[in-house]
């Protein structure tokens, strides 16, 4: 397996879920080390977002076999909050609006709970205004959102920003991102982007679902995955993107359906 | 009524007693029999057919209880309502014990403050003018049996007086005390405001119940705006859990007068918020808030009613509730727009959110238009915390607690913006998380 010595952060042994009885993984199989950056595409209704969800503990998602483990503990037995302040972070793939919950308080909440679980100290208000600030600038947003409702009124691309903004701001240690880059505009997938690059390093795993190879110009990966119906049916270097940037992804599903006949 | 029961001769038994005690102006006296004889008449409203007014509220409980006096002159002291009410130093206030007008706990406004408020005992044996042309004015009791009640039967309460111009400049808090007792009483809270023309007030009233026991508060509140007025208005109710409340606000608005009106209630054994507006003057607005919040077994009926009788006026009626538990919210709220009340702009939206599935709300936003060329809007909703707001929460760490006081308190939010003044909108923000015991933690 990659990453010879590095400690594994996220393990998946025959992972099969769904929602509502139907599965929809059907027996996967993912090791993600620190340092990494892994990324997971495939065609629409393969699997992708509800990989993510599955494993940030989306309470509609039900898992039917397998087992996962992050950083050695078992992650679905987890609540959903415990795993965030644990270090998982889902950056949504459609964020959500929060009617009448402001910005500023919203990321008060998320970061005094996750300090406290890292036995840090809260930060005091001067320290947390300009903490959040400097991280929003980051993302191109000005401090007049802390003011607004979550998500609320918010473009597409400002929600997608406002959501890296948070994974730095909470900087935990595994970042699950689906489909951060869809409906971004080149401008906004590069400010995205560079929140991506800015948040990897040794101590962090990203994984990156996306529909698109475009993102992966400005993400490098260190892997890449392909989820087809389920399943992974291909793993490889990122010049794996680029295959399939040039010959789409019907020749794999061709290959896995003829591979399952056999 | 052919036979009373004997509740109805207590009544009127206690009534006899008072009247050859008072003293007060001959017209009061007669305003009184006339409001007892229709009390008498109408009964507690307990018929469950053709009753549109009272369809989801029972009061038989009320009807069949003997209540007695409330208990005279309770120690109190004025920590106990610094803890639970809204509190500022510069304020001035009233308070009312069982009724009755404590001077020991009050603080009233000096002469020089533009505004007067009297003891309505005291103003009665005085024969102030105003009381005649404008007490029992606005509630009227013919075809109302809690006002009729009141008015035969409240001894003291409050008058407030606001000349011509005057603006005040500090808050004036109410505040009518339901005690602690060992039996079950019943106490008349009573209110008159006069704005005189052009004159503004900012006014709190605060409902508070301090006994674990049933009790039954009959409040009638008569608000009159003058020419050009303004009302800054803050209703808190906050009775006991087993306790009965029916209280009864009446506006009588003149040309050119603006209400706002915030109401926040907390459930009770029953609790009834009955609102009516009489937009009797062109260009009045009044602007009706409400965020009410049930728990457990309590039960919160609001009944709000606005007249558009005259032209130009707009009205706003925007409530929303939060209910837990076996809870009961209703919203009754309907908006008139008379004949002749022609460039009515009128609203009213009434949204709750059900934190249980056997909390349950009737919800009956009306309107009745008798105008052409107006402008009218109603809506009602009710739902759960949204699954995907909570989930969002919860994949930034933030505990299932937090996260849903974080969204209640967003649900809230659009009533209680409306507070104008900020350390009685973050009051009003803890009433409600301290109000939902699910949110409290660490308890």
């Amino acid at each position: 397996m990659s990453g010879d010595g590095k400690e594994p952060v996220l393990v998946l042994r025959g992972l099969r879920a769904g929602v509502g009885g139907v599965e929809i993984l059907k027996g996967v199989d993912l090791t993600l080390h620190l340092g990494e950056v892994h990324a997971i595409m495939g065609p629409n209704g393969s699997g992708k977002s509800t990989l993510v969800n599955v494993l940030a503990g989306k309470p509609d998602y039900e898992v039917y076999a397998g087992e996962v483990y992050y950083r050695g503990r078992d992650l679905l037995s987890l609540p959903p909050d415990e795993r965030a302040r644990e270090g998982v972070f889902l950056a949504f793939q459609y964020p959500v609006e929060l009617p009448g919950v402001r910005l500023r308080e919203f990321l008060r909440a998320a970061l005094d709970a996750v300090r406290e679980h890292r036995g840090l100290e809260k930060l005091s208000v001067r320290d947390f205004n300009r903490l959040v600030q400097e991280k929003l600038r980051e993302m191109g947003m000005d401090a007049e959102f802390l003011k607004r409702n979550v998500n609320e009124g918010f473009s597409g691309g400002e929600k997608k920003r406002h959501e890296i903004m948070q994974l730095l701001l909470l900087d935990p240690t595994l970042a699950l991102l689906d489909e951060t880059d869809s409906g971004l505009d080149i401008d906004a997938l590069k400010l995205v982007a560079q929140g991506i690059n800015r948040f990897r390093g040794p101590e962090k795993a990203v994984l990156l679902v996306t529909h698109y190879q475009r993102i992966l110009n400005y993400v490098q990966p260190d892997f890449v995955h392909v989820l087809i119906d389920g399943r992974i049916v291909a793993s490889g270097g990122r010049e794996l993107a680029q295959e399939l940037e040039a010959k789409g992804y019907e020749w794999l599903r061709q290959a896995a359906e003829a591979g399952r006949r056999e | 009524m052919t036979q009373a029961p004997p509740v109805y001769e207590t009544y009127a038994r206690r009534f006899r007693d008072l009247e050859a005690a008072r003293r007060e102006p001959s017209w009061l006296g007669e305003v009184r029999r006339e409001a007892l004889g229709r009390f008498l008449d109408l009964g507690f409203p307990t018929a469950r057919r053709g009753n549109e007014p009272w369809k989801y509220t029972d009061v038989a409980p009320i009807a069949r209880t003997a209540f007695v006096e409330p208990p005279q002159r309770p120690r109190l002291a004025l920590e106990e309502l610094k803890r639970a009410l809204p509190w500022h130093p510069a304020w001035r206030r009233a308070v009312f014990v069982g009724g009755s007008f404590r001077p020991d706990l009050s603080h009233l406004p000096a002469p020089d403050e533009e505004v007067r408020v009297l003891p309505l005992a005291l103003a009665l044996r005085e024969g102030d003018g105003l009381l005649e042309r404008h007490l029992a004015r606005y509630a009227t009791y013919q075809d109302d049996a809690f006002a009729a009640l009141n008015t035969a039967f409240f001894q003291d309460g409050a008058l407030v007086l606001v000349p011509d111009g005057a603006e005040p400049e500090r808050t004036l808090h109410l505040v009518f005390v339901s005690p602690p007792a060992a039996e079950p009483y019943v106490h008349y809270p009573r209110l008159l405001l006069v704005l005189g023309r052009q004159a503004r007030l900012r006014l709190v009233e605060s409902y508070l119940g301090l006994g674990e026991g049933p009790y039954l508060t009959a409040a009638v509140r008569e608000f009159y705006l003058g020419e050009g007025a303004s009302l800054e208005h803050y209703h808190l109710l906050l009775e006991g859990e087993v306790a009965y409340h029916v209280g009864q606000a009446r506006f009588y608005q003149e040309r050119d007068t603006s209400l706002l009106s915030v109401f926040f209630g907390r459930g009770s054994a029953i609790a009834r918020n009955d609102v009516r507006v009489d937009l009797d003057g062109p260009g009045g607005e009044s602007y009706l808030h409400g965020l009410y919040v049930t728990t457990g077994r309590q039960h919160l009926d609001n009944y709000i009613n606005i007249d558009h009788i005259k032209p130009r006026c707009t009205s706003r009626l925007f409530y929303r509730g939060v209910l837990d538990g076996q809870s009961h919210a209703i919203f009754g709220g309907t908006v008139y727009v008379r004949p002749g009340a022609v460039k009515t702009d009128a609203e009213q939206e009434d949204k709750n959110l059900l934190l249980s599935r056997e909390a349950e709300v009737d919800s009956k936003p009306a309107l009745e238009i008798y105008a052409d060329d107006v402008k009218c809007g109603h809506g009602a909703a009710a739902g759960a915390v949204a699954e995907e707001a909570l989930f969002y929460m919860l994949s930034r760490g933030i505990d299932p607690v937090l996260a849903q006081t974080l969204l209640i308190k967003g649900f809230a939010s659009s009533i209680l913006d409306q507070v104008r003044l900020a350390g009685l909108r973050a009051h009003l923000e803890r009433l409600l998380v301290q109000s939902l015991p699910r949110l409290r933690t660490g308890e």
